[in-house]
């Protein structure tokens, strides 16, 4: 029974991953920028929403709604004003932009919000628990799956079905035949960016909830995202999906067996993937 | 008309006259402190009160000491090369340095092959002696310091203030560790550390091994911990990871009665972020307004400082604020002792023959209580036991309720269980 038991939980943790990874993702998938300041700007979220909890009185969850259009708007900017001037044939400028960024993040939040570590309490839930059959399953880390699951339904659904998704789509293909065609890639870069900040918003709800955070605790995220996004294989939404869920499931099942384990066993699978897949197990085109 | 080119090498110019000048400014003037402490990174919580205590020295009336502060950023080589910038550009009089070993150590050793003397607190005196020795493992090895004098508690201090409160209420003597696979945490699950000791007093340890910091997942342990019935909780985790432990360890419906935490619930604003679960956690008390000190450098008591910091900072008390405070403390008196504090040899001298009451105790390097190797170097500070009450509104105070390891430190309750 501690055998399913932990299975059921790394693939819960697994989405909290995928949570972390699926703005990356979307970013990279289209316009193969590697955001390093990803973790920091989840952490910055994370801040907003404790601002707009304890300015308003809101709950974290209303209060994430009330800070998606902001990071939204914000994402926009970003890409806006700094990132699309970096963007190019070059892949080394966007690297050095994103961790710089990464750094003024980190130190801007600690000079306005100090080193306390900070959490969004969300009355209880933090603790509660049900019991699904033999094993006790915390009713967070199953609302974190359940809602990794609903962005990344969300994310493929717009890029499939809706005019936004067919330019993020074609740009993403070649950005040059786009254009001609009377897409505006800065414009369609724009709005990835600024998408992947609503999901880095709804990740940092559940990263505020689940542990602790302050200014430093973002490059520590990014990590386990990145190899989700990696072994998923890139640029495919389900497919961070399922590279965070093995992740997850490598690590408990390690950590089960020896908790100095338990991080080797998520980079070792991490490992595995890459021999036999080097392209990630859904590779969504060939690049 | 000024181009580019003119511009740059006006500047340049100034730059190198200003330079040029500084000794000139500098002399006849003030003895120069330098002070390095973690102000970013994972441990800047360490460093929040320095602000506080510096400007409280420097505006003193009548200071004639400047402090140069830089920041170690939590980490060991950068703490390396600040501590070499303090000493051949500022060209200081005395180290001061403070908080965990990641910034104690690689200033000490720096400031002892520099033979500029260096005053040390904040880190475990073990981890802070043993850990700059080149042989760890060898004790016959292990070489007093020079120039290096450091004040705090050691690990058996923490052990026995630990066991002390548990033996205040009925558990089944099982204990259940969380040691991270770091510098702590392995001090803690050694040879030295808690299992010998537990093994002597009767607990029955339960250990599953040591876990990465920042693995943020712990129910394979607490299935352990469940199925072993373990009725204490010990370890020396880092706060995210603490969360996510009593969290998860809710989530399954087990509750100890008992948890006694080094490092993660130091802070008031870290079990804030437990909610009301924080109630009745146990941890280490180095320092707090209840001590019975008081300052040689404002007469002011232990609750006084405590009350002024809240009064300018709006923040509740922390520990570091009566250690940083003593530093100067020591600082003030060894320089009074000394004819010319330039005169490094002289320095470390007077800080070897220091006879102080300070705010966090009676500091002398005289070796009492401890083993001929740390004697010349370390200063032990007294530790007690607390417990986080709380109060109503997700705040919480620090209570005492062991002081068996310092009687005159007084109590102000007795160990709870936690429910």
């Amino acid at each position: 029974m501690i055998w399913l038991d932990t299975v059921i939980q790394g693939i819960l943790l697994g989405g909290l991953y995928a949570l972390f990874a699926a703005g990356l993702s979307l970013v990279f998938g289209i316009m193969r920028l590697v955001n390093l300041a990803h973790g920091d700007l989840i952490v910055l979220a994370a801040y907003l929403i404790l601002i707009i909890v304890t300015a308003l009185g809101l709950s974290p969850f209303t209060a994430a709604l009330v800070a998606a259009p902001i990071m939204f708007a914000a994402g926009w900017t970003l890409q806006r004003v700094v990132l699309n001037h970096v963007l190019g044939d070059d892949i080394l400028p966007p690297l050095l932009v994103t961790f710089g960024l990464s750094i003024v993040l980190q130190n801007a939040l600690l000079e306005t919000a100090s080193a306390d570590s900070r959490r969004l309490s969300v009355g209880g839930l933090e603790t509660a628990s049900l019991a699904l059959g033999p094993v006790n399953v915390g009713v967070l880390p199953l609302l974190t799956f359940a809602s990794a699951v609903a962005v990344i339904f969300a994310l493929s659904h717009i890029i499939r079905h809706t005019r936004l998704g067919r330019a993020f789509r074609a740009t993403s293909d070649d950005p040059a035949a786009a254009e001609l065609m009377g897409v505006r890639p800065r414009r369609v870069f724009a709005a990835a960016t600024a998408l992947a900040m609503v999901v880095v918003t709804v990740a940092a709800l559940y990263l505020g909830a689940r542990a602790n955070f302050d200014p430093a605790i973002g490059p520590a995220r990014l990590i386990y995202a990145f190899e989700a996004v990696i072994i998923g294989g890139l640029g495919s939404l389900w497919g961070t999906l399922l590279g965070g869920v093995i992740i997850g499931v490598a690590q408990t099942v390690g950590g089960a067996l020896n908790p100095e384990w338990q991080i080797l066993a998520g980079h070792l699978a991490f490992l595995v993937v890459l021999l036999l897949r080097p392209r990630g197990l859904l590779p969504r085109a060939v690049d | 008309m000024i181009n580019r080119r003119r511009f740059v090498q006006g500047s340049v110019a100034a730059l190198a006259a200003s330079r040029l000048a500084a000794p000139a400014i500098a002399q006849g003037a003030k003895i120069k402190l330098g002070y390095v402490s973690p102000r970013t990174g994972p441990f800047a919580a360490f460093a929040e009160a320095d602000k506080f205590v510096i400007d409280k020295f420097v505006n003193a009336e009548g200071s004639d000491f400047e402090v140069i502060v830089k920041n170690s950023e939590s980490n060991p080589s950068r703490a390396n090369e600040v501590a070499r910038e303090l000493i051949v550009e500022d060209e200081i009089n005395l180290m001061l340095v403070s908080s965990t070993p990641e910034t104690t150590n690689p200033v000490t050793t720096v400031c002892e092959n520099e033979e500029i003397p260096v005053l040390s607190t904040v880190a475990p005196w073990e981890a802070w002696f043993i850990g700059q020795q080149s042989d760890q493992s060898d004790p016959t090895s292990w070489t007093p310091f020079n120039y290096a004098y450091h004040f705090f508690w050691g690990l058996q201090d923490i052990i026995a203030v630990f066991t002390n409160m548990w033996a205040q209420l009925e558990t089944n003597k099982k204990v259940g560790g969380l040691f991270p696979n770091d510098g702590d945490g392995n001090a803690w699950s050694g040879p030295q550390g808690f299992p010998p000791k537990l093994e002597e007093l009767g607990y029955e340890l339960t250990d599953p091994g040591r876990y990465e910091n920042g693995v943020g997942e712990f129910n394979p342990r607490i299935n352990e911990f469940k199925s072993e019935g373990v009725d204490i909780i010990t370890g020396v985790p880092i706060p995210p990871d603490f969360t996510v432990f009593w969290n998860q360890m809710k989530q399954n419906n087990f509750t100890p009665k008992a948890a006694s935490i080094g490092k993660a619930i130091l802070f008031p604003s870290a079990v804030e972020n437990l909610g009301e679960e924080g109630h009745n956690l146990s941890s280490e008390v180095w320092w707090s307004p209840s001590h019975p000190f008081s300052s040689s450098l404002t007469g002011q008591s232990s609750r006084d400082l405590a009350e002024e910091y809240t009064a300018v900072t709006e923040k509740q008390w922390t520990q570091p604020i009566g250690f940083a405070h003593a530093l100067f403390e020591v600082a003030k008196d060894a320089m009074g002792r000394v004819s010319d504090v330039s005169d490094g040899d002289a320095v470390a001298a007077a800080l070897a023959a220091t006879q102080l009451d300070t705010i966090v105790g009676r500091l002398a390097w005289d070796g009492a209580r401890l083993p001929p190797f740390g004697a010349r170097n370390v200063a032990r500070t007294p530790l007690v036991g607390g417990q986080w009450r709380h109060k109503g509104g997700g705040k919480y105070d620090l209570v005492i309720v062991d002081n068996k390891t310092a009687p005159s430190i007084p109590t102000g309750g007795e160990m709870e269980a936690i429910r």
